[in-house]
């Protein structure tokens, strides 16, 4: 039986906790294991894929559900010292370093195209490449698609019948500039929401998360009204050529990361409604801000690459 | 700040009936249990990989079909290499590192026990996937281990599917891994012990550690596209849709290349343990040591494209990537040097560990040879895709990556287990082995600079004595490794002459003052460092 948290006298241990054999991780191993297979089998229309890919998540959400709560009780009888603390810091900043690598490795996808693909296939490489000997000249251009010419957002692709261009793209400063202030404000509240834990009003905490929460969900709206829009209206689809797939691409890795994003402030605002934070320890709230800035740092590049230049 | 542990009664080991032994196995969240679990697995996977190359040197062994089809001679390289890099270096050295790290800083543990746990059992689940393919309709994966499109697109097999959600579990699990290992090393160190204080294994692996960070999503990246490429319609690697089959190479090695380090950068933190131990010396230029690994692996990030020469590339950028490719030799010269300066004017012993630790130097120094050569861009493209390239890659990766894991092995055997391994035994696996490489690995060059393409499955007669050399040698290498097995296995089971604290010698460093074998929490109470 756990002794029931108190948290009036948080007073940490002074030494590292190593944690006991845990069956969660190996749960987890199992969720994994049957969300992709599933998965993959969906595609490959195996009528079982379907059951294996929402098994799969169950356990995720079940495991996820399990070790959080482990970690939460041994968070609340201060089993966590200033020590392990910090290594909670350094784990969830390296953890948003490689999901820098992975958005990093996208957009080098939609820089690449836009650099050297598209002037290679339309042999209109610029001066600056031609003289640093940086395109592979027209050749490509000449002998398979010397009707293709060179634009972005690309409206029609070097093969229009195996992929057909999108008839036009989204309108910079319609819904993506309303989503940025959106997002911003969300940043903000939740920087609000931080602040109250230096004054010790967990009053302003909560509100703080709720506002950004919900800025976050009205964001998720948006973007999904923009992508109907952009399938019924302006047939920008997925398979509309370069230009779609690096839209949807970027777009829905990030809309997935702040569909996460939310499901993460929701749990701390559970646990903020359950008094589990203190001024001096609330770790989990931070690393929570710390993803939201990043996923908030992600969009400005979005906006200003996918959306904008 | 204190470290001392807790250390719980129900933390130890439980030895009651086979459930509860299993069940130890599997929820473990001690170091050395999870160490000891990715040093087996690769041994297992070795055994797995290597089954594999006898089959591809036997249909090799002279010209024309006959052993194997076509098609399962790809799948065979295909996935030989993919069981190689991911299911057999790679968890060597994060089992390296699970056992070693922690007691060379003088910590009590990994920082993050669960996510430990949570890394390796990732691995057999990924491996289940990627073996399974052989097995699936159609085909196994069969367009050669780096997955090129359209070889992997318009062309792969359904199994394609099944290789990259195994790529992204193997992902998963490595930048867990990743993160895990520098959290230890930035927040576990004992009392005293300042970075540059740090064992060279420590360094190297915190330098791997954040390649892996960097590179792992990468890939996880690049196949994810491949996936949509395959399923929802999407053309980043086709040029019809103003795609290019060409990034998908550039996205690839822009992963492959850090990778590439990330399965040497440790083995030279191994052999630097190993050489200073038996020289009986400190490591020459320390200092310098640590700087060239992370010149390495800065380096790294920026060459890839000399894996693409061929491919159709700009020529700016091929005297960039050739420069910077060279670029590379200096920083590794640095350490060759500094290997052999810390031998000079030593007290030389040549137990097994030294015997593996030289053969690295030795022939990873040919294998970095054969990489400049691959470097000079005109060079290249006589040698892109011949058996010039996997004589070259060999060298590195067996001779060198291979070579110090059994270096590391037999260094740290006595200190896991409480029990020597039978020197003769040892030194007969060693001399074999070396054998083994050079009969398999060395015609290879002169194959491939006669014009024998890589990854055929029949060749023209005039290659065959060449070949046939290959084969014996191949035969030799894999069936001296029963001798490592037999080894190991002896040692598990306690017997060989008992060993100290100390175990060599030479050696020097905290895992040495702890008695062997080593306890189940390695350091409850932190050591203080002078």
């Amino acid at each position: 039986m756990m002794p029931k948290p108190m948290l009036k006298d948080y007073r940490p241990v002074n030494y590292y906790f190593v944690a006991d054999p845990s069956y969660w991780p190996l749960f987890g191993c199992f969720g994994l294991f049957a969300t992709l297979v599933g998965g993959i089998n969906m595609l490959h229309h195996n009528t079982f894929g379907t059951y294996l890919f929402l098994t799969g998540i169950a356990l995720l959400v079940i495991t996820m559900f399990g070790w959080f709560s482990l970690v939460v009780r041994e968070s609340i009888q201060g089993l966590h010292s200033k020590q392990m603390d910090k290594t909670y810091r350094w784990g969830m900043m390296w953890f948003i370093v490689s999901e820098v690598a992975l958005f990093g490795v996208f957009f080098g996808a939609l820089f690449y195209t836009r650099m050297f693909t598209i002037p290679d296939l339309s042999g209109t490489a610029g001066i600056l490449a031609k003289a640093l000997l940086f395109t592979k000249g027209d050749t490509t251009h000449i002998y398979l698609w010397p009707h293709f010419k060179a634009a972005w957002p690309l409206l029609v692709n070097p093969n229009p019948e195996l992929f057909p261009g999108p008839e036009r793209v989204i309108n910079t400063w319609g819904i993506p500039a309303l989503n940025t202030v959106l997002l911003l404000s969300s940043a903000v509240a939740l920087t609000w929401a931080h602040w109250g834990f230096k004054s010790d009003n967990l009053k302003q905490v909560k509100i703080g998360l709720i506002l950004a929460i919900l800025l976050g969900l009205v964001f998720v709206g948006c973007q999904a009204h923009e992508y109907l829009l952009a399938h019924l209206e302006y047939h920008l689809t997925i398979y509309s050529g370069i230009y779609g797939a690096t839209f949807f691409m970027l777009t829905g890795l990030h809309a997935m990361h702040v569909t996460m994003g939310i499901i993460m402030m929701t749990v701390i605002l559970i646990r903020c409604f359950k008094g589990h934070f203190r001024r001096e320890h609330h770790f989990a709230f931070e690393a929570v801000a710390w993803y939201w800035h990043f996923v908030d740092v992600v969009w400005l590049f979005l906006f200003v690459f996918v959306y904008w230049i | 700040m204190t470290t001392h542990t807790d250390v719980h009664a129900h933390s130890h080991p439980i030895n009651k009936g086979f459930l509860s032994w299993v069940a130890r196995w599997l929820f473990t969240t001690n170091h050395k249990d999870i160490g000891t679990l990715y040093l087996l697995f690769s041994l297992v996977m070795f055994f797995v990989g290597g089954v594999m190359a006898l089959i591809i040197r036997t249909q090799l062994f002279h010209p024309g079909l006959g052993f194997i089809e076509p098609n399962f001679y790809n799948v065979m390289v295909t996935v030989h290499g993919l069981v190689m890099i991911f299911g057999v270096i790679m968890p060597a050295f994060v089992g390296l590192a699970n056992w070693m790290v922690p007691m060379m800083v003088g910590a009590p543990d990994m920082a993050l026990p669960r996510l430990n746990n949570w890394s390796f059992w990732i691995i057999p689940f990924a491996f289940t996937i990627i073996i399974s393919t052989l097995f699936l309709k159609g085909s196994g994966p069969n367009g050669g281990w780096t997955m090129y499109a359209p070889l992997s697109t318009t062309y792969g097999p359904p199994s394609m599917d099944f290789l990259i959600i195994g790529i992204h579990l193997l992902g998963i699990s490595s930048i867990l891994g990743a993160i895990n290992i520098i959290a230890t090393i930035l927040n576990l160190r004992a009392p005293g012990m300042t970075m540059m204080k740090m064992p060279l294994f420590v360094w190297a692996w915190f330098i791997t550690a954040f390649l892996l960070i960097g590179a792992m999503p990468v890939l996880a990246g690049v196949v994810t596209m491949m996936l949509f490429d395959r399923h929802f319609g999407t053309s980043f690697f086709s040029a019809a849709g103003g795609g290019d089959p060409v990034m998908y190479q550039h996205l690839f090695w822009f992963f492959g290349h850090p990778e590439v380090y990330i399965m040497i950068l440790p083995g030279f933190g191994i052999i630097s343990e190993v050489i200073a131990t038996f020289s009986r010396k400190r490591l020459f230029g320390y200092p310098f040591m640590v700087g060239a690994i992370a010149a390495i692996a800065l380096l790294s990030y920026v060459v890839w494209g000399h894996h693409m020469f061929t491919a159709g590339m700009a020529v700016g950028a091929q005297l960039f990537f050739m420069y910077a490719t060279i670029l590379i030799a200096v920083p590794t010269g640095i350490k060759v040097f500094n290997w052999i300066a810390t031998m000079f004017r030593g007290s030389l012993t040549f137990e097994t560990p030294m015997l593996f630790a030289l053969g690295f130097v030795v022939l990873f120094t040919i294998g970095g040879f054969s990489g400049l050569m691959l470097a000079i861009v005109p060079a290249d493209y006589q040698y892109q895709d011949t058996y010039f390239v996997v004589a070259h890659f060999h060298y590195v990766l067996v001779a060198g990556a291979l070579l110090s894991i059994f270096s590391g092995v037999y260094y740290w055997l006595p200190k896991w287990t409480g029990h020597y391994y039978n020197e003769t035994l040892g030194q007969l696996h060693f001399w074999l082995t070396i054998i083994g490489i050079n009969l398999t690995f060395f015609p290879m060059h002169f194959l491939g600079l006669a014009g024998m393409p890589r990854r055929v499955v029949d060749y023209a007669p005039q290659f065959m004595p060449a070949n046939m050399l290959c084969t014996i040698g191949a035969f030799i290498l894999g069936f001296a490794q029963l001798i490592f097995v037999y080894i190991v296995i002896r040692a598990m089971m306690k017997k060989g002459k008992p060993a100290d604290a100390r175990v060599w010698e030479g050696s020097h460093g905290l895992e040495w003052t702890l008695e062997s074998p080593a306890p189940y929490h390695s350091f409850s109470t932190p050591p203080v460092i002078s």
